[in-house]
């Protein structure tokens, strides 16, 4: 990372000092004062008290707190490989120059675009509904359907189905990826009659390793704080029976609802540390399977 | 020749097949947007058997007593600041790692990247507490002026990337002319890196459009609410009673992201792809 070395050693600081202020002012100190918080008993209204680690105690006695790391885990563990699953595949699909592949493409996006808003968590609870379009489908192929949102065992699964659906931010991440693979090994790999899937296996997917990694690291961490749509289809509460209380959705109530500021930041800190725990292994597992072409 | 050309249609029908039940959803709720509310859930027809824009009039009167023309406004309003925030305030923390020269830069960026990491809940509640103290809550305040100290690190990174492509030597030669390091970056390298702007506002916007935890965390005036909390309030205000106007509103709501995505689809699809090089 060479600059080009005419500058005076100040100026650097003077370009930087928004995201240093900004740094310190939205993330040091925010940070500092979490982890105090998240010592103390807390409700706004009177001055923290001094608790030690009784917040994290409770947390490892608190069955909502484990029946929403469940159903986050959840979450995560089936929606992230089905999702990259089709980006990759759907990606390596639309990668040529066929007629109509930047519509095509435009297409399969679309949901990506969308998927975070207020309007499609709204529009899932509606389609899955007792009386919703999914129902009306599966009753035209003779299947009584139910209310997929309200039945505790089917109301993540929903949710995993809206996150799977926005598989088009990965896909582009992906198809950046094959644009910049050589067509040299194409070539070769012709040369020497190297059917398609072998090709697949033994160029494309090694060579697209770093992008595999850099999807599956950032798809993870922003699975891990999913927010609008369990809010959207349980209303804010995690029904039914707290089988889509999401581990975001939980700190919130605790902090927004019930106030207890410190109990959540020290939900805060626990997410920290599963995601820094997560994302530290699969950087150390990254080293043996990531293959870095240089 | 002839089972290639079969082939090659195969190809295109189950690509536009697919594609179709990808959109389903969303054309389900545009064809519902304009039934009638006792229609919407009896067929899986798309065709409404009576063609009615009254969902819409009786959406856009919103609720409250305040009018969805109102939630846009408001939600315009803070994407635009943020858009201005963020291209300021990033590309100048970018120009500094991609092409100056400072002591603990690579330290710098390092713990720039870290952040990209962290879950913001770390920082959400003591963050809440205090602008809680100082009086910003209930404003776009908190919304806003963080945006202009650079807390988005993923346009940076974007930037930085982008940058990183600007030639040195294209810009020794206004140096030589005694063009300073600031006169570059306005003169030289903002210009060069109009297409990574015009992503990181793109982003930006769609980011801040869609964005709901936040704004419902620090606004609680109806008058100040943004699309997304406008459209929480229909579901909760009106409960099951008129479908037709919720989805009505929610269609309009995303309408100002299909108009960005049919203009700038270039920038969106290649942005993300100069962001991600050796992510």
């Amino acid at each position: 990372m060479k600059g080009y070395k005419f500058n005076r050693p100040w100026e650097g600081y003077v370009f930087l000092a928004p995201w240093i202020t900004g740094f310190l002012c939205f993330t040091v100190i925010p940070m500092i004062l979490s982890l105090y918080f998240s010592f103390t008993y807390y409700d706004i209204m009177t001055p923290p008290k001094w608790i030690g680690i009784k917040n994290y105690v409770d947390i490892f006695h608190d069955p909502r707190f484990y029946k929403s790391l469940r159903v986050t885990v959840t979450y995560v563990v089936l929606g992230v490989p089905f999702q990259l699953t089709f980006a990759l595949i759907l990606a390596v699909i639309l990668k040529k120059d066929i007629p109509g592949v930047r519509i095509y493409r435009a297409i399969y996006y679309l949901p990506s675009l969308f998927g975070g808003s207020v309007a499609v968590a709204i529009l899932w609870r509606q389609l899955f509904n007792k009386e919703g379009a999914v129902n009306k489908i599966l009753a035209l192929l003779g299947i009584e359907g139910m209310n997929w949102i309200a039945t505790p065992s089917t109301a993540l699964y929903t949710l995993i189905l809206l996150s799977i659906w926005q598989f088009g931010s990965p896909m582009v991440i992906f198809l950046g990826g094959l644009k910049q693979i050589s067509q040299d090994y194409y070539e070769a790999a012709e040369i020497d009659g190297c059917g398609k899937i072998r090709t697949f296996f033994y160029i494309t997917l090694p060579l697209l390793t770093p992008m595999v990694f850099f999807n599956i690291v950032m798809t993870i961490i922003n699975a891990f704080q999913a927010f609008t749509p369990s809010y959207i289809i349980s209303g804010g509460t995690g029904a039914p029976v707290d089988s889509t209380l999401f581990y975001t959705l939980y700190l919130y109530i605790k902090g927004f609802r019930h106030f207890s500021m410190g109990y959540a930041s020290a939900l805060a800190w626990v997410l920290l540390v599963i995601i820094a725990t997560i994302t530290a292994i699969m950087f150390l597992i990254g080293k043996y399977w990531v293959y870095y072409d240089e | 020749m002839k089972k290639r050309h079969i082939r090659k249609l195969l190809f295109h029908v189950i690509i536009i097949l697919c594609g179709l039940l990808m959109l389903y959803p969303l054309l389900w709720m545009l064809s519902s947007s304009f039934k009638e509310d006792v229609e919407i859930f009896q067929g899986v027809s798309f065709i409404p058997k009576k063609f009615t824009i009254n969902n819409y009039i009786y959406g856009w009167k919103g609720v409250s007593g305040v009018s969805f023309g109102k939630f846009f406004l408001n939600s315009l309003f803070i994407a635009s600041v943020s858009i201005i925030a963020n291209i300021i305030s990033c590309s100048m923390a970018a120009y500094a790692f991609a092409k100056l020269d400072f002591k603990f830069k690579n330290l710098f960026f390092s713990i720039m990247m870290i952040t990209l990491m962290l879950p913001f809940h770390v920082r959400l509640i003591p963050q809440y507490i205090v602008f809680n103290k100082i009086g910003w809550v209930n404003t776009y305040l908190p919304l806003t002026v963080p945006k202009f100290f650079a807390v988005e690190g993923f346009f940076i990174f974007m930037l930085v990337q982008f940058m990183r492509t600007i030639s040195n030597e294209l810009l020794e030669a206004p140096r030589i002319d005694g063009c300073g390091t600031f006169g570059i970056y306005i003169n030289f390298i903002m210009p060069l890196s109009m297409p990574a702007l015009v992503t990181v506002a793109i982003f930006t916007f769609i980011w801040t459009w869609n964005d709901f935890f936040s704004q419902m965390i620090y606004i609680s005036d109806p008058k100040k609410f943004t699309v997304s909390l406008a459209l929480r309030m229909f579901v909760d205000a009106t409960g099951t009673s008129s479908w037709g106007a919720l989805f009505a509103m929610s269609c309009l709501s995303l309408l100002p992201l299909l108009v960005i995505f049919i203009f700038f689809q270039r920038y969106l699809i290649e942005g993300i792809t100069t962001g991600s090089i050796k992510g």
